[in-house]
């Protein structure tokens, strides 16, 4: 059975349809990608999956479980964490402090909490930055702290919202290193990306969209060729 | 059924007056995203000077229109320019340090009143301030009419305003998204000043207007700053159609509250509609819970 | 760790020894309603300077938790200081409902709902006469002659307010709390319940406001809606004593309590007499003013901008050698 189901998703805003009868699986283990142009909708999904939005139709199944109309904190405890396109680092906390506060989701005493985050500093490469301030981060580590944060959560499932945006390219290596020591945990991943670099090296599965419906699915070579997504998506560049 | 008659005229009028002190205030909200919680002693202002002009020059009232709105503009855009525009840069933990700017500002305004005028109450008397006018049993009281009339022609040129001109267009155009209006070239922070002066404008011509028929003291500020936030969050923040539809609603609701409820309560009226919309309409405020 | 544990010390000592000390019931009556302020303060700014729910309606707990014990007497007969505990505990009723309107609104908004559900409070205080006896008041025969059993309950409160805020922040709840300030969004997709730990920093903080309120109806032995509703002089005066001392400090609301009712009095008696009597009347334009200048110069409050102050005042005096 799978991890994630997502079943005919749509979302619509006053009208406007963003997510149009969108359907796909994360099973576990696996790191799934969700491409597509600007504004195709694939944060709005996030949105829903997370229930930030109420979903107008169809249905979310996480471990057998419909998150429909769940309250967002509910659905973090049942196992899905998730990083922010625009970052949203707890500014005036340390990077420590952030992390900590997020691994109270399992944990009730302090010290566990602090010798938690300390752990997932470290695995984030973040152990050197611990007592600074978040908003002093620059954006890499900020992207690095948002993986912690998730993480400290204890999630089976992580969604990743363009983690590699604004990257160097020594960073973007970082980060895709980062995402495969995170799958190796066992933890499966859905990512949100635009660069194609990134997603073509991680991705067991790729799903595309475009104007919010699907537009292909499959292997990274598949749907890469396809020529639908070449067009909608790759297209921009190559035209 | 005369009385109910009655009560919902009444109301209707005073709604007027209400309408424009609402529109001042979702103006200023609209464009700075901030409360104004001088708006209330920024009308006090105004009616001081109405009262000064009256008691001391012999002015009427209503021209002094003529002098209360152009200072009040001054006023409200010295605020915004040397006070809350400044306040963008500090770095504070409290997100709400403009609003608690205004009330400081308030309070300022409030006891400078009294120091110079004292707590007494004040009036200015006309020789129309009681007249009225009968159309059957229903009367109409003069300067209520009066200030009706000025409260339909100051909100009609600010529509006017806000739709025909080039300046009007940019403050909507700030109001609806601040950044990409500033990317559009628009000086936002000299759009926040003419803003937050005519705001003060606004709200200073439904001080005029009140003077014939209220009785003045410094701290009524207070108690209007309230009417306008409750008026502001009924119509909908942000909304100048919503302002002018809230005014009405809580001169109506005020005036039958002090008819069949009792005169104690009257103040209390709109805050329970207030709160009664923040419970069971949720929805209508939707835009509230996500700023 | 050494200077620490002897500062400490020393300030215990002032405390316990303030009142043996210092005989004239005038300084010890400020001191009093200083340390009164300090707990109202604190509370205000476990749920604004923590939590980030900045509150423009402490005077509705003030409130209640003074007419709580105002009631035992008049119409149960007993004693006011049953309502010290009780009045905490009406006040955290009053504050879930508070807490169910005025949450579903955010930032300012939420700041103004809660100005609005104060003065819906008072009105109802003023106009439910069989209940509150209104406009009239409610007056009491103070239990001590003495002001020291007074000066010392409110000291083991102010205390004991100052050390569970200071627990609270540095256990899950403190951590929680401080999310919610950064960012509501990111704390909810960290598992954090925002509405309930906004709830419980209500709570809490109502809790104590009306402990003070009670205690300041035991004390005064007379209250009316004016005073103890009043939007001015307590719900302005917490936000006041918490900003000017330096909020999401734990000391700051403290140092800010004794700063402002010592602002105040100083207005109040012109000066201690040596100004001209006008000067009296100027207090309230004083407090407007000091808002404006600590929003634009000291936003983090005289705690939490101590180093700024300090770098400034040391560079003064490098100019001035």
């Amino acid at each position: 059975m799978a991890l994630l189901e997502i079943k005919n998703l749509t979302k619509s805003f006053r009208g406007l349809t963003a997510v149009n009868n969108v359907s796909f699986e994360v099973h576990e283990g696996e790191i799934v990608s969700l491409i597509g142009p600007n504004g195709a909708g694939k944060t709005t999904i996030f949105n829903c999956i997370n229930q930030f939005f109420p979903i107008s139709g169809g249905d979310i199944i996480f471990r057998g479980k419909s998150l429909k109309g769940m309250k967002t904190h509910k659905i973090c405890r049942l196992g899905i964490g998730r990083t922010f396109q625009v970052v949203k680092p707890l500014k005036r906390m340390t990077v420590l402090d952030n992390v900590t506060a997020s691994s109270f989701c399992r944990i009730n005493s302090i010290q566990d909490a602090r010798r938690k985050a300390l752990e997932i500093l470290e695995f984030c490469h973040l152990l050197d930055e611990k007592d600074k301030l978040a908003r002093s981060l620059p954006i890499g580590g900020r992207k690095r702290l948002e993986i912690a944060r998730a993480l400290a959560t204890d999630p089976k499932l992580l969604l990743l919202d363009e983690t590699a945006a604004g990257l160097n390219p020594s960073e973007l290596d970082e980060a895709i290193d980062l995402i495969r020591r995170i799958r190796e945990t066992g933890i499966s991943i859905l990512v949100v990306e635009h660069i194609m670099k990134v997603v073509m090296t991680i991705s067991d599965r790729i799903h595309a969209i475009n104007f919010g419906q699907t537009i292909a699915e499959g292997a990274p070579e598949e749907v890469a060729n396809n020529k639908a997504v070449i067009e909608a998506y790759l297209g921009e560049k190559h035209a | 059924m005369d009385v109910f008659i009655q009560t919902i005229v009444s109301g209707i009028l005073i709604g007027g007056i209400y309408s424009m002190i609402g529109i001042g205030m979702t103006l200023i909200m609209g464009v700075m995203g901030i409360i104004n919680l001088a708006h209330g002693q920024l009308m006090m202002v105004a009616m001081y000077i109405t009262f000064v002009m009256a008691h001391f020059f012999h002015v009427d009232p209503y021209l002094s229109l003529l002098v209360a709105m152009p200072a009040l503009f001054l006023l409200g855009a010295f605020i915004q320019k040397t006070l809350l525009n400044p306040l963008i840069k500090v770095e504070s933990i409290l997100p709400e340090n403009q609003v608690l700017m205004t009330v400081g500002i308030g309070m300022v305004l409030t006891e400078i009143a009294r120091f110079i005028f004292s707590s007494d109450y004040k009036t200015v008397k006309t020789s129309y301030s009681s007249s009225a006018i009968f159309i059957g049993k229903i009367s109409f009281n003069v300067p209520m009419c009066i200030a009706f009339g000025f409260a339909l022609f100051f909100t009609a040129l600010l529509f006017w305003f806000l739709l025909k001109t080039d300046l009007g267009r940019s403050i909507r155009a700030t109001a609806q998204d601040s950044e990409a209006a500033t990317l559009m070239g628009i000086n936002s922070s000299r759009i926040t000043v003419i803003t937050f002066g005519i705001g003060s404008a606004l709200v200073a011509a439904a001080g005029v207007l009140l003077m014939p028929i209220f009785y003045l003291f410094p701290d009524i500020g207070g108690a209007f700053t309230l009417k306008a936030f409750v008026i502001t969050i009924l119509g909908g923040l942000g909304s100048t159609v919503g302002a002018i539809v809230g005014g009405i609603v809580l001169g109506v609701a005020e005036s039958l509250g002090a008819t069949y409820i009792g005169m104690g309560y009257k103040e209390m009226v709109g805050f329970v509609i207030f709160v009664l919309v923040l419970i069971f309409l949720p929805g209508g405020l939707k835009r509230l819970t996500k700023i | 760790m050494q200077k620490k544990t002897i500062f400490w010390g020393v300030l215990a000592v002032v405390a316990l020894a303030f009142p043996l000390v210092i005989r004239s019931p005038y300084y010890q009556h400020l001191v009093i309603i200083s340390l009164m302020w300090v707990i109202i303060g604190s509370s205000w700014n476990l749920l604004a300077g923590y939590t980030g729910q900045v509150s423009f309606g402490h005077a509705i707990f003030f409130g209640v938790g003074a007419y709580t014990a105002g009631l035992f007497p008049i119409h149960l007969g007993l004693s006011a200081w049953w309502g010290m505990l009780t009045g905490g505990i009406v006040s955290m009723l009053v504050a879930l409902f508070v807490g169910w309107v005025c949450f579903r609104l955010r930032g300012p908004y939420f700041a103004l709902a809660t100005l609005a559900g104060g003065e819906i409070v008072r009105l109802i205080a003023t106009n439910w006469e069989s209940l509150t006896e209104g406009m009239v008041g409610i007056l009491i025969i103070q239990t001590f002659k003495s002001k020291l059993p007074y000066y010392y309950i409110v000291l083991v409160l102010a205390v004991a307010c100052i050390l569970v805020i200071e627990r609270i922040m540095k256990s899950k709840w403190g951590y929680y709390f401080v999310s919610i300030r950064e960012d509501q969004d990111a704390a909810e997709s960290m598992g954090i319940n925002t509405t309930l730990y906004k709830n419980i920093s209500l709570l809490v903080s109502a809790f104590f406001t009306g402990m003070a309120g009670a205690f300041y109806m035991n004390y005064m032995a007379f209250i009316d809606p004016e005073v103890v509703f009043s939007l001015h002089f307590i719900s302005i005066m917490a936000i006041l004593v918490g900003i000017v001392g330096g909020v999401a400090t734990i000391w700051g609301p403290a140092v800010g309590a004794f700063i402002m009712v010592g602002l105040q009095e100083t207005f109040r008696s012109s000066f201690f007499g040596l100004a001209p009597k006008w000067i009296s009347q100027a207090h309230a334009l004083a407090f407007g003013l000091l808002v404006i200048f600590v929003i634009m110069y000291l936003p983090n409050g005289i705690v939490g901008d101590w180093a700024t102050i300090k770098r400034l005042v040391f560079r003064t005096r490098r100019t001035a050698g």
